[in-house]
């Protein structure tokens, strides 16, 4: 279960043995719907020389027994992450501001629907 | 049903969808306070028994360590596929058949996912292929083992399964993200594997006698090979004498020595094979109330290293077939590739709602 953070390593060799064709396929990231209502949720991902063969990968790899109603791939490289050494800083704005949790609040246990 | 270490595959992997939120803020403290005392983010990700995501900063033994260990576990699966699909087209009928060819199509999945967790750490699927078939890195050694009668297939999905499930359960709560991700995955898969070759071995111990007799031999040949599976002996004295055991456990990839494992699976199995009224080859096998446990005889470990270094009998087998299918399969990677490349010179690209 790969996660876009780690780009394929290129610059392999390739080998005789026909596993250099594969190489230059790029990374997609497959999301699954597991039933109407939810949102698509990250599975893992597969390499696949274009979008349709993705798709068709995504669904013999990922849904072999009905785990999906719907799929998406992405290209891992379309994909802009935050950095984890930025990790601390970028998410600090949150890490002070524990009154935006309900149970942050001070209220008699007796009142009901609070 | 496999040990109490599984983690339910439908509980969600985040505290955001859990809504475990005051849990996941008081691990993340503790790993900040960690961190401010040892200064190093792994360390204390591990102190607090969170886990290591790719990108994380990880000490070079720990990501060479994982991408060996995944990379020997997916080139597993993958010909893991070969003594059971041997027998595809000679299953007894169309029920076992169907049975047969799912169980394979999911080894090669699970080996996607694995090599998948693999590639997170830096290294590219196909340089770890070429390293299995120039024999750089190994696969798990049991399936250098023929398949000699349909009874092997009931035997392999009792007994080899069984103690696959046993060692990748406690994967799934592995230091490493990805890593555990893809177990759970491969777990929640392979419970129906164990199953149906048990099912096949039910079937036949209750048939004529020369079918009791080739689940009995197949399973006298599965036996010992299968309690081989968890590894040489690690704790005891054996804990002294070096091996990985003690660094991996530190490092929250292993989570139970390979002899604790091992005595699990025997405990588990044999009230099992009674059951089944099939004989574990085993003279030593009895209960020991004071521990609780079945004790069992001294392993061969000869027979495992003999079968590891290229002596099993199907060793050249397994790496020339898959070798075969590898290049013989080469034309539809190649098609495939001029087929993008023509569609990408003719087409605006369609967006997905």
């Amino acid at each position: 279960m790969s996660t876009p953070e780690t780009k394929g390593s290129s610059g392999v060799g390739s080998s005789a043995n026909g596993s250099s064709a594969e190489r230059s396929w790029p990374l997609w990231e497959v999301f699954v719907r597991g039933k109407r209502g939810l949102s698509h949720v990250h599975v893992g991902s597969l390499h696949a020389p274009d979008a349709v063969m993705a798709l068709r990968n995504g669904r013999d790899v990922y849904t072999r027994r009905q785990e999906g109603v719907s799929l998406w791939v992405v290209k891992s490289s379309d994909i802009t992450a935050s950095s984890p050494d930025e990790r601390d800083s970028f998410f600090d704005p949150a890490a002070d501001k524990v009154y935006r949790h309900p149970t942050f609040y001070d209220v008699p246990e007796d009142v009901e629907y609070l | 049903m496999y040990g109490n270490d599984f983690i339910d595959p439908d509980e969600p992997l985040n505290a955001a969808e859990s809504g475990a939120i005051d849990e996941a803020v008081t691990a993340a403290a503790a790993a900040l306070a960690q961190r401010s005392k040892s200064g190093s983010a792994f360390d204390a990700l591990l102190a607090a028994d969170q886990r290591i995501e790719p990108r994380d900063e990880m000490p070079d033994a720990y990501r060479q360590t994982l991408v060996r260990q995944i990379a020997q576990h997916a080139h597993s699966e993958i010909i893991g596929m070969q003594p059971e699909g041997n027998w595809i087209s000679r299953a007894p009928s169309l029920r076992r058949k169907a049975i047969l060819m799912a169980k394979v199509q999911d080894e090669a999945g699970h080996g996607l996912y694995l090599y998948s967790a693999a590639e997170t750490l830096g290294v590219d699927r196909g340089q770890l292929l070429d390293m299995l078939h120039s024999g750089r890195q190994k696969y798990s050694s049991i399936f250098n083992y023929p398949t000699l009668t349909w009874a092997d297939n009931g035997a392999i999905g009792w007994l080899v399964d069984g103690a696959a499930i046993m060692n990748q359960v406690p994967l799934c709560r592995c230091s490493y993200g990805p890593y555990a991700r893809a177990m759970i995955r491969v777990c929640k898969e392979e419970s129906f594997h164990q199953r149906q070759g048990f099912e096949i071995l039910w079937t036949l111990s209750r048939g004529t006698q020369a079918q009791k007799d080739m689940a009995q031999d197949a399973v006298n040949r599965w036996w010992w090979p299968s309690l081989m599976m968890f590894g040489p002996p690690d704790t005891g004295e054996a804990a002294t004498t070096g091996g990985h055991t003690a660094q991996s456990m530190a490092w929250g990839i292993k989570r139970f020595s390979n002899d604790d494992l091992r005595q699990k699976f025997v405990d588990m199995t044999v009230p099992q094979a009674h059951k089944l009224g099939l004989t574990l080859p085993d003279p030593d096998l009895r209960f020991n109330r004071e521990r609780g446990h079945w004790d069992f005889g001294a392993i061969d470990w000869s027979e495992l290293w003999r079968v590891l270094k290229g002596d099993g009998a199907c060793n050249a087998e397994r790496i020339e077939h898959r070798l075969a299918a590898h290049n013989e399969g080469a034309w539809v990677r190649e098609a495939a590739n001029a087929y993008a490349a023509k569609q990408e010179r003719s087409q605006q690209p369609e967006f997905v709602a």
